[in-house]
């Protein structure tokens, strides 16, 4: 039966969380039942406030082997930094 | 004491009992990783609220009795849950037909007792109701894919429902006790439930592709009786697993 089940990531965006938070994976025969799972596999101490699933292979993920070409050339770029400035105490969540 | 509502009481609190021990036995073992896990939850919803049940029936009682002493040091006859709790957890098909159809109940059961004049029972079933429409939920999603499934869930499925709808039957009919209660504005008349229940389960079964049993097969006289006390050979090995470690070493804890 698993084999059949594809293979569905899980995020959850928790009490006082902004955003939603990858929290793992399970199995499902479909969405609806993937959020039943996700609510029994990472919500059962109260984690969470909203769940999505999306199935794993709708997933499109940088290839490690990018990492120069895509992160590299911002390290050498300071100006890019914005961390000169002081952040004003009304700014939260940056 | 109010002997009737004591009855009542236990009647809510041992059909959730046994219900949590039968599904506690999936443990470790459930079809996949995510099904083990939310029978489990399953089961620990159920098991808290037999705890409240007794513990007020414990109250109502006033003989001193708490929660460990109904649950554990009660036997066979004096266990007042409604027969298809204490059946055999069978493939997972049969777990999730005597599910659904037990789940069901329980939901319109509650959404009556949340009304109740009795403010602990209100309370109770309040608490009840939020874990009990998600398990209605899920329990009707599982039967949906197992039914419209292979052709091998499929008729599993089918066997399933069929074999838990003879214990349905008793669900649904009121003796002294509960026309009693009711009568109070306590409790429930059960006769009222099957209306509703009916019609939910009608549509779940029909979006499985399963057949609906025929009424008939629902009210074989002797297929009832649990909330009498008279129960299937089955509640036994429940109880004798359950209450070992009490009977063996009474007062025993740790």
């Amino acid at each position: 039966m698993s084999k059949a089940w594809p293979l569905w990531e899980v995020f959850i965006r928790s009490q006082h969380g902004l955003a939603h938070k990858h929290v793992g994976s399970l199995h499902a025969p479909d969405a609806e039942m993937a959020i039943n799972n996700a609510r029994d596999v990472y919500t059962r101490r109260n984690e969470g406030l909203s769940i999505w699933v999306v199935r794993a292979a709708d997933i499109v993920a940088s290839s490690p082997g990018d990492k120069e070409p895509l992160f590299e050339p911002a390290n050498s770029k300071v100006y890019r930094h914005p961390t000169f400035f002081p952040m004003p105490e009304e700014i939260k969540h940056m | 004491m109010d002997k009737h509502l004591f009855e009542y009481l236990l009647r809510l609190g041992d059909s959730t009992l046994i219900l949590s021990q039968r599904l506690s036995a999936w443990c470790g073992h459930g079809p996949v990783l995510e099904e083990d896990l939310a029978l489990t939850n399953t089961a620990l919803d159920l098991l808290g609220q037999a705890r409240m049940w007794l513990t007020l029936a414990g109250e109502v009682e006033g003989a001193g009795r708490d929660e460990d002493q109904l649950a554990y040091l009660r036997d066979v006859h004096e266990f007042r849950n409604c027969l298809l709790v204490e059946q055999p957890n069978g493939d997972y098909g049969a777990t999730m037909a005597r599910q659904f159809l037990f789940d069901t109940w329980h939901y319109f059961l509650l959404q009556g007792l949340v009304q109740s004049s009795d403010e602990r029972v209100a309370a109770v079933a309040a608490k009840a109701i939020k874990e009990v429409t998600y398990h209605v939920r899920r329990a009707g999603d599982l039967v949906v894919r197992l039914g419209d499934g292979t052709e091998e869930s499929h008729r599993r499925m089918q066997n399933a429902i069929d074999a838990a709808w003879r214990y349905t039957g008793e669900l649904f009919v009121d003796d002294e006790v509960d026309l009693d209660v009711a009568g109070r504005g306590i409790g429930v008349a059960l006769s009222g439930l099957r209306a509703p229940w009916l019609e939910h389960v009608t549509e779940v079964l029909q979006e499985a592709t399963l057949e609906v049993p025929e009424e008939a097969q629902a009210f074989m006289p002797l297929l009832r009786g649990g909330r009498q006390g008279r129960h299937s050979e089955e509640l036994g090995y429940v109880l004798a697993e359950m209450q070992y470690l009490q009977r063996a070493y009474p007062g025993a804890s740790w």
